[in-house]
């Protein structure tokens, strides 16, 4: 996915289309280049991907003990929705707020660190990307400690009473949206940087010539100019933070559990191969709808 | 014009992969047709002991699990004694973390009968339950094992899953009940007063544990964890139900609840007696309830796998283990519930403040007071865990 951070901005293909076959060996040579890619893709992606799938229409009667047999119980999906549906919803709504969250925040971070940090550029993008060293799940426990109910953001809080006092921040969906924010903000901000870092000033320069307000300026030129950062941004960010579960597990509670942790107890817990297969593919497919769906609307031929 | 070349574009690219990964998906699932059955039988699956000629010994326990030097962290005393005593070499690692995630680890070679590269594997009884109801455990040999016949304490010496310990020998023991901070709330005695006081709304938590969790709700219905219906379980798990939708109880943890209990996050909770103890050694507020109307009596277990080659040699270690004197040892430093009788007076002689604590060496009144979960068939586990998933949010 990360080819599609440095997609070009400007006219993406080579003007001329490459000359026609000479023999059959130039022919065959992007596809034996694409040979070793094409191996590990099928052999880690296609191949769990199918058994998934199989899994997913397994008799849901079977059990560890007795073993599973294919009856093609295409049954497993509406049962599987109707017990989660709810975590379902949660996850795109939740992974949606953050997603709106992150880009308020992200778009003016990236913008800062590409167009005005100057030499301080460095130093910033290291800041974004610092925190991902550590582990996922130590970021997310550094996040109970600031927002523990004795802490000093919840004592703050409550003393300019925007919490009442027995308010609280962790153990509520507020908790698990800001985890959510955070951790996956540095996915957003780093492809905007990408091609906000190439926007070229003297299309800014000609804007303010021909009077153009900053406003419109940045809706005219920045923006159009930034949207392959933006959608490929959006989309590192919105995929993984659906299908999390961490950020739920820790800061929530189970009125805050999204369809990752219905997965993670499905295979882990309860051993219903079946259902845990078949929510991994209604996840994967209302992802799929909707990131096809986005990117119709955003009309982006360079990045897919 | 010569012939048409298209050049490989993104799109058609995806296009091209999505469309015979589809291809693909049809065909590869009409070829693999379901799994096979994971069940074995001694019969089935034998296992060759090694034991007589290779004098080792794979021992896969949980971290913190085993007493180590004061000086020296790579030591561990008792460890090294049964080495040294008996010329076993003992492979030891740390690597069972969680009932659930360990099971997956070996779950792929133990269903098709070959070896896990272990001979000892430390888990809790459901998980027990569940591998001797699958046939992936050898039987023990009870007359290798004379210490463990003497000196299991008898509360478990029957339990419901493996009567007469013929596959799982207890390693340690523990107690599931009630905890609070005395710091953020006032004590607490009932089950009921954790799940209505309104005074602790949002600040309990219950254990994820399904049968710690449901046992103490069981039995504050006046039900017997050890032998219910399952009308007496929908009771309390409606019981729990009407908690967390009332928000009283916060979250399900595992062990995470430690830290929140300790800093007043969280005011009371279910938890388990050597978390609690661990804490108390640091803020003597924080206190371990026993209900009234009865705990949950839990141990991890050493389990010798099918396919471990030192059945022998993992049998001489677990008896090892049952002597008082050794058992006193380990248990001063992993504060659990000693399973092993006379121990007690062992650790009069190491920290005599130790032997008079009733978590660690619990009196009869206590023990009476203590039940271990009904063995659940695979069709009950399943139903019942998905029930209680479901309240629980996952």
């Amino acid at each position: 996915m990360s080819a599609l951070a440095h997609a070009p901005t400007g006219s993406g293909q080579p003007a001329s289309p490459p000359p026609a076959a000479r023999s059959g060996r130039h022919r065959l040579l992007p596809y034996l280049l694409l040979l070793p890619g094409a191996a590990w893709l099928f052999l880690f992606f296609v191949v769990p991907l199918v058994q998934l799938a199989a899994a997913s229409l397994y008799d849901p009667s079977g059990s560890l003990s007795t073993g599973y047999t294919l009856t093609w119980a295409v049954g497993n999906y509406p049962t599987a929705l109707q017990a989660y549906w709810p975590q379902f919803g949660r996850s795109f709504l939740f992974a949606g707020i953050a997603l709106v969250l992150a880009l308020l925040m992200g778009y003016p971070l990236a913008y800062a660190i590409a167009q005005k940090a100057g030499r301080w550029k460095n130093l910033l993008l290291v800041c974004v990307i610092a925190p991902m060293f550590t582990s996922f799940l130590v970021r997310t426990l550094a996040w109970k400690t600031i927002l523990s109910d004795n802490g000093w953001l919840v004592g703050l809080l409550r003393d300019v009473h925007l919490l009442g006092p027995d308010g609280r921040l962790l153990a509520t969906p507020i908790a698990v949206v800001l985890g959510l924010t955070y951790n996956f903000l540095p996915f957003l901000v780093l492809p905007l940087y990408a091609s906000l870092e190439r926007l070229d000033h003297r299309l800014l320069e000609a804007a303010s010539d021909l009077y153009a307000s900053p406003l419109r300026t940045f809706r005219r030129v920045t923006l159009p100019l930034s949207m392959p950062g933006l959608i490929a941004g959006t989309l590192l960010f919105f995929i993984p933070a659906t299908g999390d579960y961490i950020n739920a597990e820790l800061l929530g509670t189970p009125n805050e559990y999204m369809i990752g942790n219905v997965i993670d107890s499905a295979f882990l817990v309860r051993l219903d191969y079946p259902q845990g297969a078949a929510l991994s593919f209604l996840l994967m497919s209302a992802i799929l709808a909707v990131v096809f769906g986005y990117l119709r609307r955003a009309g982006t031929e360079e990045v897919l | 014009m010569r012939s048409a070349f298209r050049p490989l574009t993104r799109r058609g690219l995806l296009t091209g992969t999505l469309g015979s990964a589809a291809l693909l998906a049809a065909g590869g699932s009409l070829a693999g047709c379901g799994t096979p059955a994971a069940q074995q039988t001694e019969e089935g699956c034998v296992s060759e002991d090694l034991s007589g000629t290779e004098k080792t010994l794979a021992f896969s326990n949980w971290p913190q699990y085993m007493d180590v030097d004061e000086d020296d962290e790579s030591k561990r005393p008792s460890l090294d004694e049964f080495v040294s005593r008996t010329g076993i070499k003992v492979a030891y690692s740390e690597d069972v973390n969680d009932n659930n995630e360990f099971f997956g680890k070996v779950q792929n070679q133990l269903a098709a009968c070959q070896s896990t590269g272990r001979d000892i594997m430390v888990l809790t009884d459901w998980m027990a339950a569940r591998m001797i109801r699958l046939g992936w455990l050898q039987m023990l040999d009870g007359t290798k094992m004379p210490n463990v016949a003497a000196n299991i304490l008898p509360s478990l010496r029957n339990r419901p899953f493996d009567v007469d310990n013929q596959y799982a020998v207890p390693w340690q023991s523990g107690l599931a009940g009630l905890a609070y901070n005395g710091r953020v709330t006032g004590e607490i005695r009932t089950v009921d007063e954790l799940l209505t006081r309104p005074d602790l709304k949002g600040k309990v938590t219950a254990l994820s544990e399904m049968r710690d969790t449901m046992g103490l709700l069981l039995m504050s219905n006046g039900h017997n964890p050890a032998d219910f219906t399952a009308n007496q379980f929908d009771d309390a798990l409606n019981k729990l139900k009407r908690a967390v939708n009332s928000g009283q109880i916060r979250r399900f943890t595992g062990n995470d609840y430690a830290p929140d209990l300790a800093k007043g996050d969280i005011a009371a909770c279910v938890g388990w007696s050597g978390d609690i103890i661990q804490l108390g050694f640091e803020d003597e507020q924080i206190k371990f309830v026993v209900p009234d109307s009865g705990v949950m009596l839990w141990s991890d277990n050493m389990l010798v796998p099918n396919q471990a080659s030192h059945k022998t040699n993992a049998e001489e270690l677990i008896n090892y283990y049952y002597e008082p004197a050794v058992a006193a040892q380990l248990a001063a430093y992993v504060n659990y519930i000693c399973p092993v009788q006379g121990a007690q007076a062992e650790m009069e002689k190491i920290d005599p403040e130790l032997a008079a604590n009733p978590l660690i060496f619990p009196d009869e009144a206590m023990l009476s007071r203590s039940r271990v979960f009904m063995a659940l068939d695979e069709t009950q586990e399943r139903e019942y865990e998905a029930k209680f998933q479901q309240v629980i949010g996952a």
